[in-house]
């Protein structure tokens, strides 16, 4: 049975890592931002725009897999950048998954924020945008909230990162996939410990965003 | 004198409910104009009204003579020049200092003037030793005396009141209306839109005064002739405290 404290399990987490942390970045960044306007401004078919975001929070990780597939695949219209099966490939796959959790608990967040906050902020004559960005940072407890179930998912995502990633030792082989590897081979209790490790890495990085949650913005 | 504020037949419903009907009124420059009257009568739409933060479905808002739109792009220019403080106190979930700092930073102010300001209103308000802590950890009349000083820091022209020393202890409604009084004084252009029920608050405050009711402007008068001598017998009968809402 491999070593647990082996480079290849170090290489295996900090890949986990960077995956999914760039995937919760990059979806944190257009699911919150997209959020907060669709919670803020009042405009036509906002409910019916509410109602597909939250839908896709049950968006099937193989077909976020699918679609990176198809746009990376060689006949596809991204083919030429030669993507498919790196480690970019997973984060846009797992970034597709990320970015209708953060827009809807965004939703949620700057909804819940008190009227009379809102009123105060436009009353002492801030500007459309100033109004958004404080009701934002108001928001903040939820905002991170919304990264965090983000990070949750892309962390323990499987499905697409094996479809655009293809497991491939020392490139694309992140936790999730080799558990599933590993769990194939029968080396049970090597992918549990794997499993664990995950769990570990997943509340490290919980415990930081919590830190940032409860850290009073003065 | 000028006029500050002006409404000509401002009419604003919601669904089937009238809840501004027609209403004309001028606020003067140098004065405190009073809205009295029960809970319900639509004071507070017509604060919000003043304050771009709706739009009437019939007639003119005008400020400094100027017609202004609640729709227009630049609807927050015309706020710029507006303070106002609602009944709730309202403060942001941030230091006491940089709840002070928020109308002005938004304003692009000089941080070097921005510290400055923050520096003496925290002496006015008597919070220079809890300026970083957060201002949700204030008392409600410590949080209501920032509110006020947050609306009025940017020296707005004007400053409208929606029944803002509401369940506040009377020491705290003292020390609220001597700022209103105080903010009067520091500038001559400078007028006040104030609503209450509070009939007594009224009496102390206000120059003139108008009693709305049921979405109507009942009657406009000065301080004096509307406790003492006022024209409708809706205005008597509610300053007699005779009315039960």
């Amino acid at each position: 049975m491999a070593d647990l404290f082996s480079y290849e399990v170090l290489q295996v987490t900090l890949l986990s890592l960077y995956v999914s942390g760039c995937a919760t970045m990059l979806g944190s960044s257009i699911g919150i931002p997209l959020g907060a306007l669709v919670g803020l401004k009042e405009f036509g078919g906002k409910g019916a725009i509410k109602t597909i975001t939250y839908t896709m929070y049950g968006f099937p990780p193989v077909i976020s897999g699918l679609v990176i597939y198809y746009l990376f695949s060689r006949s596809g219209p991204f083919g030429d950048l030669g993507l498919l099966f790196t480690p970019t490939a997973m984060i846009f796959a797992e970034t597709l998954l990320v970015i209708p959790l953060t827009a809807g608990v965004t939703i949620a967040a700057v909804t819940e924020i008190d009227k009379s906050i809102k009123d105060t902020i436009m009353a002492v004559g801030a500007t459309p945008r100033q109004c958004v960005l404080t009701v934002m940072r108001e928001a903040w407890v939820g905002l991170i909230m919304a990264a965090m179930i983000g990070f949750g998912r892309a962390i323990a995502e499987v499905g697409a990162a094996y479809m655009v990633g293809g497991n491939i030792q020392g490139e694309t082989r992140v936790l999730t996939t080799e558990i599933m590897m590993r769990t194939r081979m029968g080396e049970f209790g090597y992918a549990l410990a794997l499993g664990v490790v995950l769990i570990m890495v997943a509340g490290a990085v919980f415990m930081f965003l919590r830190y940032l949650q409860e850290k009073e913005l003065l | 004198m000028t006029v500050a504020v002006e409404l000509r037949d401002v009419s604003k419903t919601y669904g089937k409910v009238d809840a501004v009907k027609k209403v004309s009124f001028a606020a003067e420059t140098g004065q405190v104009f009073g809205v009295l009257g029960p809970s319900g009568a639509g004071k507070t739409t017509l604060l919000r009204l003043i304050d771009l933060l709706e739009s009437p479905d019939k007639g003119d808002v005008l400020l400094r003579n100027r017609k202004v739109s609640a729709h227009a792009r630049d609807a927050h220019l015309s706020r710029e020049r507006i303070g106002m403080v609602l009944q709730k106190p309202v403060v942001l979930n941030r230091s006491v200092a940089n709840n002070l700092a928020y109308s002005m930073s938004i304003r692009g102010w000089d941080e070097k003037d921005i510290a400055r300001v923050v520096s003496q209103e925290l002496k006015k308000l008597g919070l220079e030793g809890r300026a970083k802590k957060n201002a949700r950890t204030l008392s409600g009349g410590e949080m209501q005396r920032l509110s006020f000083s947050r609306a009025t820091v940017y020296s707005p022209d004007l400053l409208l009141l929606d029944e803002f020393a509401a369940n506040l202890d009377p020491r705290n409604v003292a020390l609220l209306e001597d700022m209103v009084r105080g903010y009067l004084a520091e500038g001559r252009e400078r007028a006040v839109v104030l609503v209450t029920h509070n009939i007594f608050q009224a009496k102390r405050l206000c120059h003139r005064i108008a009693l709305m009711w049921d979405g109507e402007i009942i009657e406009v008068a000065e301080n004096r002739k509307f406790f003492e001598n006022p024209d409708d017998e809706r205005t008597a009968a509610f300053v007699r405290g005779d009315v039960v809402y």
